[in-house]
């Protein structure tokens, strides 16, 4: 591999790594005993997990009463949870469809993580619907299938039947899409692995793989079009999300900015998620050749984006609401920047828009510290975007009379622990059990910015 | 090994060259190309940008299945949607036209998402013969870590082992072996 190194276009990979460099240090990451670190971090995730599981158990078998909501809050914890995880979840499609559209190659480090955790927090979002539907185990019914009663079918005009289809579609089409991109790494681990369980359960995955470029043709044909698809469903699913508050009429939520708006978000919380769990796994499993300061940076900037697309939806949503010369429209958004959830409002407004701004200075995208701090702001910021877009929009309705607060019950708070420790369980898990690099996808930008030895 | 379709004979004699670097492999199959002789099949660790073209390989048929079977799962959901809401049982919902096709487009397109990708793959693992447990049958144990091969076909009695040998190390092959494979005729 000798060659000149560019002057106009640094590598994407550090250390100038070779082929077999690439296989070598992603599989030592998996081969590794797992340190105090992790175990700490799992023994953490499992007890948040169970906790979590508790309280779904004894909220299921006693009802939705145990939770905080009331007459006029009907819709407030599990709904922002739900908006918030499936929000996480659209940076791990951005970064593996779009930005393989863009011919963004600097994804070929971050995107296997950022699938996994798309993955796992859709897995987390999911679980709130169902809980919510107080008989989870009839869940099926939100798909039409032929019964007994007529046969009746579901409403195809409700946006909530839009929001079953469109999340199981993400899923099933996320889950596909990361596992073809994970088929050319698992026979990677068998060629290289000892015989035994683990290599024959990873060799049943691979299909046989064996590296034929006539298989690798119609593979990228295959990518290509998975990401064409992927890229339009990412963006109807946070659109149909939206819509299940904007096709209601409730004062706050029939905003027609909120399909970009929620989306926009959606990718902002997203790819702070991906800095919060790159910045720990790059140091962990000792992979900062590969994960490089480059990679945080771009992100960074990405996060730059989205907050300024999130912070210019807050100020035309206000805007439009003041303007609109609608009294309800206008109370609930001066109720939001100055009633009784104020609070969560500017939390929301600094962390979101306000924070992200230091990573205008070159000083702080580079350092490890400033973005995992500032990435797990954005989260919370984000948090509280979806809780103050629901709580108080509801709180105080038409009527003076019907106006109350919202205080969530210990029940509620655990199972929002609880879809952490699962996220996180699952995370950790992933990156001991697989490649948390996409071997496959490094090998082939490792020649990025040098110059080739034949024209 | 790879399979083509339509060989009936028994065996046949293979020349394998081993190389370390992508662009070895890929000015050796120009070459080779050039010379007219067989490129049965390139294997390597990634897909090497360009080989379709010094295979002279043509565009993978995928996108149609792609294109087809979406729009099929778009056509059966409209039909679907409108057969349950328009005909089967239709149940008033605040007043609107039985036939809202406007509300129809959200699940429709999730479906002919889910119908284009799934059926893309399905057809993917079809031809490229990929299944689960299938034993692999590697040319050389490294090709899934960092190393490339070029498969070359002997044709006839005209062809020389030895001088395409030489030629396959003058592109920096590693090592040149030959194999003769069992048909399966």
């Amino acid at each position: 591999m000798a060659g000149v190194v560019s002057v106009l276009r640094t590598p994407l990979v550090a250390g100038g790594k070779r082929i077999s460099d690439v296989t070598r240090d992603v599989c030592a990451a998996m081969d590794r005993k797992p340190g105090a670190l992790w175990w700490a971090g799992f023994l953490l995730s499992v007890t948040m997990l169970a906790a979590g599981a508790a309280a779904v158990a004894y909220q299921v078998a006693t009802g939705i009463g145990t939770w905080g909501l009331n007459t006029t809050v009907g819709w407030a914890f599990d709904i922002t949870n739900f908006v918030f995880w499936v929000g996480i979840g659209h940076a791990g499609t951005l970064i593996s469809a779009i930005l393989f559209l863009l011919r963004q190659r600097w994804r070929t480090s971050v995107n296997r993580s950022a699938e996994a955790m798309t993955l796992f927090a859709v897995m987390c979002a999911g679980i709130f619907p169902l809980i919510h539907m107080g008989r989870p185990w009839l869940a099926f019914w939100v798909f039409p299938y032929p019964n007994w009663r007529g046969p009746l079918w579901i409403n195809f005009r409700s946006p909530l039947a839009w929001d079953a289809f469109a999340i199981s579609t993400y899923f099933i089409i996320s889950a596909t899409f990361w596992y073809i991109g994970l088929i050319p790494d698992l026979a990677t681990i068998r060629d290289r692995a000892q015989a035994g369980l683990k290599r024959s359960i990873i060799s049943f995955f691979s299909l046989g793989w064996d590296g034929s470029y006539r298989t690798w043709q119609r593979y990228e044909t295959v990518y290509t079009l998975l990401a064409g698809l992927a890229t339009p469903l990412v963006i109807s699913v946070h659109t149909i999300v939206s819509w299940d508050f904007a096709t209601s009429v409730i004062p706050g939520w029939h905003a027609t900015i909120f399909p970009p708006y929620f989306v926009a978000g959606a990718i902002f919380s997203g790819m702070a998620m991906v800095l919060t769990l790159m910045i720990v796994v790059r140091k962990t499993m000792r992979l900062e050749d590969y994960i490089t300061v480059r990679h945080v940076e771009t992100m960074a900037r990405l996060v730059i984006v989205t907050s300024l697309m999130v912070g210019l939806a807050y100020l035309t949503e206000f805007f439009t609401a003041l303007y609109s010369g609608n009294p309800y429209e206008m109370f609930v958004f001066t109720n939001r920047a100055a009633g009784p959830f104020a609070w969560a409002y500017w939390t929301m407004v600094s962390a979101n828009v306000l924070v992200p701004q230091f990573l205008w200075l070159r000083r702080v995208r580079t350092s490890m510290a400033a973005v995992f701090v500032i990435s797990l702001l954005v989260n919370v910021g984000m948090w509280f975007e979806r809780f103050v877009i629901i709580v108080t929009s509801l709180h105080r309705d038409y009527l003076p009379a019907n106006w109350t607060g919202y205080t969530p019950t210990l029940i509620e708070v655990a199972t929002l622990a609880g879809s952490f420790g699962l996220f996180f369980t699952c995370f950790l898990l992933f990156s001991r059990l697989l490649p948390v690099i996409a071997m496959g996808e490094v090998k082939g930008v490792l020649s990025y910015a040098k110059e080739k030895r034949h024209a | 090994m790879p399979k083509r379709s339509g060989m009936l004979d028994s065996t046949r004699r293979l020349l394998i060259g081993i190389f370390e670097d992508e662009d070895g492999v890929l000015a050796a199959t120009r070459a080779a190309r050039a010379r007219h002789l067989n490129v049965v099949d390139v294997y390597a660790p990634y897909a090497i940008h360009g080989m379709d073209r010094a295979m002279g390989l043509e565009p993978s048929r995928l996108p149609w299945v792609c294109f087809l079977l979406g729009l099929s799962g778009a056509a059966a959901k409209v039909w679907f949607e409108y057969w349950t809401t328009a005909d089967n049982w239709p149940v008033n919902v605040g007043g609107k036209p039985w036939d809202s096709l406007p509300a129809f487009v959200p699940i429709t397109f999730e479906v002919m998402v889910l119908f284009a990708g799934l059926s893309t793959v399905f057809a993917f693992f079809l031809v490229s013969r990929l299944w689960p447990g299938r034993r692999s049958r590697l040319i050389d144990p490294r090709i899934t870590d960092d190393r490339f091969a070029l498969v070359i076909e002997q044709t006839d009695a005209a062809f020389d082992p030895e001088e395409v040998s030489r030629f396959l190390q003058s592109h920096n092959a590693v090592r040149v072996e030959e194999r003769v494979e069992e048909g399966r005729g």
